[in-house]
């Protein structure tokens, strides 16, 4: 059944990874993106088990972390994207 | 007996959260506009990430490795709605609207529709009523 999950989480992967190409804005690759680091914390826990290494976990543990911050950061960058364009216009 | 029963238990969990997975992706991969394809992604992201970990909790056993699989889960649980939540906010933000409508239509067709459902709803109930007086 872990092997089963591996590869489940292979093709969700490769999945999320046509959405990020295909993607029409901004905003559908980044959810394609979180949705992938998410998966792929997921796939260190269980390849942890499956090749029985128990410190992956802790891989696992400082990907999730970072893979948030990531995107949280990503997304204050185009938050206001716009705002900044009708400044710039209003200004010239 | 009690080994089997876990490792079919965790090999259940771990088959539904395949299942909710997949489903995610594929509904991530064919939703027509952004904001429905962040409503697959979002809603199966927890869940399924709720099974699987559940399903490796169930075969590591009482250990070190269960713990930290409990630290993993604790935080995707509080970062995984945030994330899609600060995602919504900058789409709405940044003007992402659904095509071909703008946001005032969109206002307007959502106020009516209340307004008439309102009225329907305050039909049926006086129907009721009077129903009820005469029964």
């Amino acid at each position: 059944m872990l092997n089963a999950t591996l590869i489940a989480l292979l093709v969700v992967m490769s999945l999320a990874l046509i959405r990020a190409v295909l993607g029409p804005t901004i905003h559908d690759r980044i959810l394609a993106v979180n949705m992938f680091g998410t998966k792929t914390v997921l796939l260190i826990a269980v390849i942890c088990f499956t090749f029985g290494k128990p410190e992956f976990l802790d891989i696992a543990l400082v990907y999730a972390l970072i893979n948030f911050v990531s995107v949280i950061g990503v997304l204050r960058y185009f938050e206001f994207r716009n705002e900044v364009k009708e400044q710039e216009a209003a200004r010239d | 007996m009690i080994d089997l029963l876990l490792h079919y238990a965790s090999g259940l969990l771990l088959l539904l959260g395949c299942f909710f997975m997949l489903t995610g992706a594929v509904g991530v991969l064919r939703f027509p506009d952004f904001y429905s394809r962040m409503h697959a992604a979002g809603v199966t992201d927890t869940l399924a990430t709720f099974l699987i970990i559940s399903g490796l909790m169930l075969t590591a056993g009482w250990s070190l490795a269960l713990f930290k699989l409990a630290l993993i889960m604790l935080f995707i649980f509080f970062t995984s709605p945030t994330a899609s939540h600060a995602l919504a906010r900058s789409a709405q933000l940044s003007d992402l609207r659904l095509a071909q409508v703008s946001a005032e239509e969109n206002l307007d067709e959502a106020l009516q529709a209340q307004s008439s459902t309102a009225q329907d709803s305050e039909l049926s109930t006086e129907a009721e009523i009077t129903d009820g007086t005469r029964a």
